[in-house]
């Protein structure tokens, strides 16, 4: 049985691995840090967020001081789907940010059925804009 | 025998020590006991004899629906007849507290964080004041509160608590909060940057009583009015909350009158008790897992520093567990530092309005979850630390928490709201204050505060300039209205920042842009509140990408309206023209980090700041190109930089998307992150630090190492258990500093003396 964890993570319970969602990728033992798995890069912020005021006249510009902020980007490294983003401080080190108790969770899904689409929550939205037609 | 006979003389001698300590107490401080517990008071035997008793859940839930629809009419009449701009807005909140003083309903619309806290002063009353023959208690009282240190998050929030009697007998507890803005402290608008003591923070308010048989007292409400900027609101607002108050009463008496006070008291203990089981349930359906997450703020207001909210969340069984051991220690003379209760209340609001929206919204929802936090650190700071800007480490509290819950929600068969990533989280706003064009003395903020991004969700965008994180459903204000009472024009407002998005697969809502100026007062000014001007005091979720980063950005020596008259072409509506294309000759252009301490403007100098985005969710590789030109449409985006963010091919003219050249532009992208991504292993190797950056200030813990805290400089580790205090020096010192060692440098260089060399 396999468990979606992230929008690209699952565990697969009897593999005990880290799995990518959109490749099928094994990305590492499910009792360890997924990211161990991954590719890094370390993004400079002007990519991400334009100075939209003029770096040459102003010190503040709406784009983050990279001295100040990483922005660690994780990729698969057989899809390069980016997995997860980190804003961390300059050189620290990156979270292991999911450990999971591995055997809690086979207890826990050995009572479940298999989820292969994530459930999303009440469709609140929708019952408005249905609303909205029969007017 | 005797060992008994001594045993019980020593329990003796120690009550009639503690009786003595307690008659003779030279002073009431805020009550460990009581401020470090966010739980259920225990069931006493009445309330247990009269659930017993009432055990009709129809009859129960028609006892919650007729609190809840009361809180609700008292939560409009608040808003509808508060004077206070917070009060308008929504900024306010009704509740019904057992006789023991537990939340057990608040109202639907407005600020649920006080709702977590306002059983605190409550619990301060009952254990001090109902037998002080000094105050006492009766029908017809009304106590307020405003100081966050008994209770509640800043001291610009005023609550009135009342009691609610059934023939002679206490049966439940009312109150009404209201965020007022103006409290008397150093700077006007309730939320003093400037504070270095908790002296600096204006009132200071414990629970005390103020009114008596339902009549507000006058000598006590002078003496308050005395010591404020705005006399009228702190009258008027008192009496509105008053107000709303007896109207809570009379909707209860009508419960009484009809059910009675047993199957009332049924109801308030079974709600809690149902709710806190519940909790327990839907969490035990989490993962067991450990989470970790921190957030930065890179300002303490005054001065840039980077400054840790550090967070392990963990979930064991049915236990929840919030550790923030890391996070920095309180700063000793700056305001950002929050008491332990702000900073759990704020997680409560993650729960009760992101995670079980479902629930009623009342103390028990968050009785079980666990905390561990450093004492005197920003999340739990001492007495004596000052925190009139707890907003700061609040709001990142509950960032980390939302970000570190998404992460257990993900994978849960039964959701009760999607899973998003961050909201915005700080007060994009001005506070104002000064003389009004009418003559009166004003302090308060903008309701633009309310106009936070909504985080991206997990099948669609965030929502733009949505609603604060401490609220729901409150509103961002109409400007002309307030510009009845203020002497400034909001000239660019309600107009979204172009290229500030934080991309993902989804984005996150976008904010605002707000360009102020002053028009008709010589005594008025602004402040700005905000940090993440450098680094930005979100996260993304599951590879999207947090905001940017916001500054505070101004222009004077000009005035705006005699450029309206003469030249109005010359005027821009964006920020980004203002600054790059510099409209206005001899006008001076700057750009500063988002805390402003509070100051005096000229007619007619522009102050431009914008609002913050909610965090992205997911790949931006994934993002539906039609998406994409739809935020090109809307100007939230620029074509350009569209193209570079998301690797969409469209027709500049027409926006049509090429479709095969976009999958090709994607896929090329995937395999240059290949490339360019190096293995963890490696990458840890190359770029992680074993201390913090050493040109930059830096407070909390660093790296896994929880030991240790760091305060200001590599060399000034602390014990995270006793740090001890944390000085700043006044940015104005540093800046001298600085100056006179250019100067002195000069002086070496040119031989120029000073005007006077003696020492
Ligand atoms: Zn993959």
């Amino acid at each position: 049985m396999k468990v979606l964890m992230t929008e690209y993570l699952r565990i697969d319970l009897d593999a005990e691995n880290w799995e990518c969602r959109v490749c099928d990728h094994t990305i590492g033992s499910a009792r360890g840090n997924y990211k161990e798995g991954l590719l890094v890069y370390n993004r400079d912020p002007a990519d991400i967020h334009p100075h939209i005021i003029d770096p040459e006249k102003y010190r503040f510009t709406f784009c983050p001081d990279k001295d100040w902020v990483n922005i660690l980007e994780f990729y698969c490294p057989s899809c390069g789907t980016q997995i997860e983003v980190e804003y961390a401080l300059p050189g620290h080190e990156p979270l292991y940010d999911m450990e999971v108790d591995l055997d809690a969770l086979k207890e826990q899904w050995s009572h479940r059925e298999e989820i292969t689409e994530v459930t999303i929550g009440p469709d609140v939205l929708g019952e408005r804009q249905q609303h909205s037609h029969s007017h | 025998m005797n060992d008994k006979l001594s045993a019980e003389a020593v329990l003796e001698d120690q009550e009639l020590v503690a009786k003595f300590l307690q008659d003779t107490t030279l002073f009431l401080g805020p009550d460990p006991d009581i401020m470090r517990h966010h739980d259920i008071m225990p069931c006493t035997d009445y309330e247990a004899e009269c659930v017993a008793k009432h055990g009709d859940p129809h009859q129960m839930a028609s006892i919650r629906d007729r609190m809840q629809s009361a809180c609700d009419e008292s939560y409009e009449m608040l808003e509808q007849m508060g004077a206070a701009p917070g009060a308008k807005w929504g900024d306010v909140i009704t509740g019904i507290y057992s006789a023991s003083g537990d939340l057990t309903i608040g109202s639907a619309g407005g600020v649920l964080i006080f709702s977590v806290l306002v059983h605190h002063p409550i619990k301060f009353i009952i254990k001090n004041w109902i037998h002080e023959p000094t105050v006492g208690l009766k029908e017809g009282d009304g106590f307020i509160h405003n100081d966050s240190r008994y209770g509640n998050v800043h001291n610009t929030d005023q609550s009135m608590i009342m009691p609610i009697y059934h023939e002679g007998k206490l049966v439940c507890w009312v109150a009404s909060t209201v965020h007022e803005g103006e409290n008397g402290a150093i700077e006007p608008g309730g939320m003093p940057s400037m504070a270095e003591t908790p002296f600096d923070e204006g009132l200071k308010m414990s629970p005390f009583k103020v009114v008596e048989n339902y009549e507000i007292k006058k000598d006590l409400l002078t003496f308050l009015q005395n010591s404020v900027r705005e006399p009228k609101l702190q009258y008027e607002d008192m009496k509105v909350k008053l107000f709303a108050c007896m109207r809570l009463e009379k909707r209860i008496k009508e419960i009484l009158a009809l059910d009675g006070p047993d199957a009332l008291t049924a109801c308030m203990r079974s709600t809690n008790d149902n709710v806190k089981a519940e909790v327990r349930r839907r969490i035990a359906e989490w993962p067991d897992m450990t989470v970790r997450t921190y957030c930065t703020m890179d300002s303490t207001l005054r001065e840039n520093a980077l400054i840790k909210l550090n967070c392990t969340l963990t979930k064991k069984g049915d236990r929840l567990i919030f550790d923030l051991t890391g996070s920095s220690p309180e700063i000793t003379n700056r305001a950002i530092n929050t008491a332990l209760p702000g900073a759990k209340g704020m997680i409560a609001q993650v729960f009760l309005n992101h995670i079980w929206p479902d629930l009623p919204r009342g103390q028990a929802a968050f009785a079980p979850i666990e905390f561990i936090t450093p004492p005197c650190s920003i999340v739990d700071g001492s007495v004596n630390a000052p925190n009139s800007q707890s907003l700061m480490s609040i709001f990142l509290s509950f960032t980390v928490a939302q970000h570190a819950t998404a992460k257990f929600l993900y994978s849960l068969p039964k959701k009760y709201t999607r899973v998003l990533a961050p909201w915005y989280n700080m007060i994009s706003t001005y506070i104002w204050g000064g003389m009004n064009q009418h003559g009166e003395m004003l302090g308060n903020l903008c309701a633009d505060l309310n106009g936070m991004g909504g985080g991206a969700r997990m099948d669609m965008d965030g929502e733009h300039a949505m609603a604060p994180i401490f609220a729901s459903m409150a509103d961002i204000g109409e400007q002309e209205m307030n510009e009845e009472d203020v002497p400034f024009l909001q000239l660019v407002s309600k107009k979204m920042t172009t290229n500030t998005q934080a991309p993902g697969k989804y984005r996150g809502g976008m904010g605002y842009t707000q360009i102020v100026a002053t028009k008709d007062s010589d005594q008025w000014g602004f402040m700005t509140t905000c940090v993440g001007s450098k680094a930005p005091p979100i996260q993304g979720l599951f590879g999207g990408y947090a905001c940017g980063a916001y500054p505070l950005c101004k222009v004077e020596d000009v005035d705006v309206y005699d450029v309206m008259l003469t030249e109005p072409e010359r005027f821009k509506h964006s920020i980004v023209e203002t600054m790059n294309e510099q409209p206005y000759e001899n006008a001076k252009y700057s750009s500063h980090h988002m805390g402003m301490g509070f100051s005096l403007s000229k007619r007619g100098e522009l102050y431009m700041i914008s609002q913050g985005s909610g965090g992205g969710y997911g790949d931006v590789l994934e993002r539906d190109p039609a998406l994409v030109i739809k935020d090109i449409e809307e100007r939230l985006l620029t074509p350009d930089w569209a193209r570079k963010l998301y690797k969409v091919a469209f027709d500049d003219e027409t926006l049509i998307v090429d479709e095969e050249a976009t999958a090709k532009l994607r896929a090329d992208y995937r395999e240059q992150r290949k490339k360019q991504g190096v293995p963890y292993a490696e990458f840890v190797k190359k770029h992680v630090q074993s201390e913090p950056p050493k040109d930059i200030p830096f407070y909390g813990s660093w790296n896994s190492d929880l030991s240790v805290v760091y305060a200001g400089s590599n060399d000034d580790k602390r014990d995270p258990q006793d740090p001890g205090p944390v000085y700043f020096t006044n940015p104005k010192d540093v800046e001298i500093a600085a100056l006179e060692s250019e100067l002195e440098a000069i002086r070496k260089k040119t031989g120029i003396l000073p005007r006077d060399n003696r020492k």
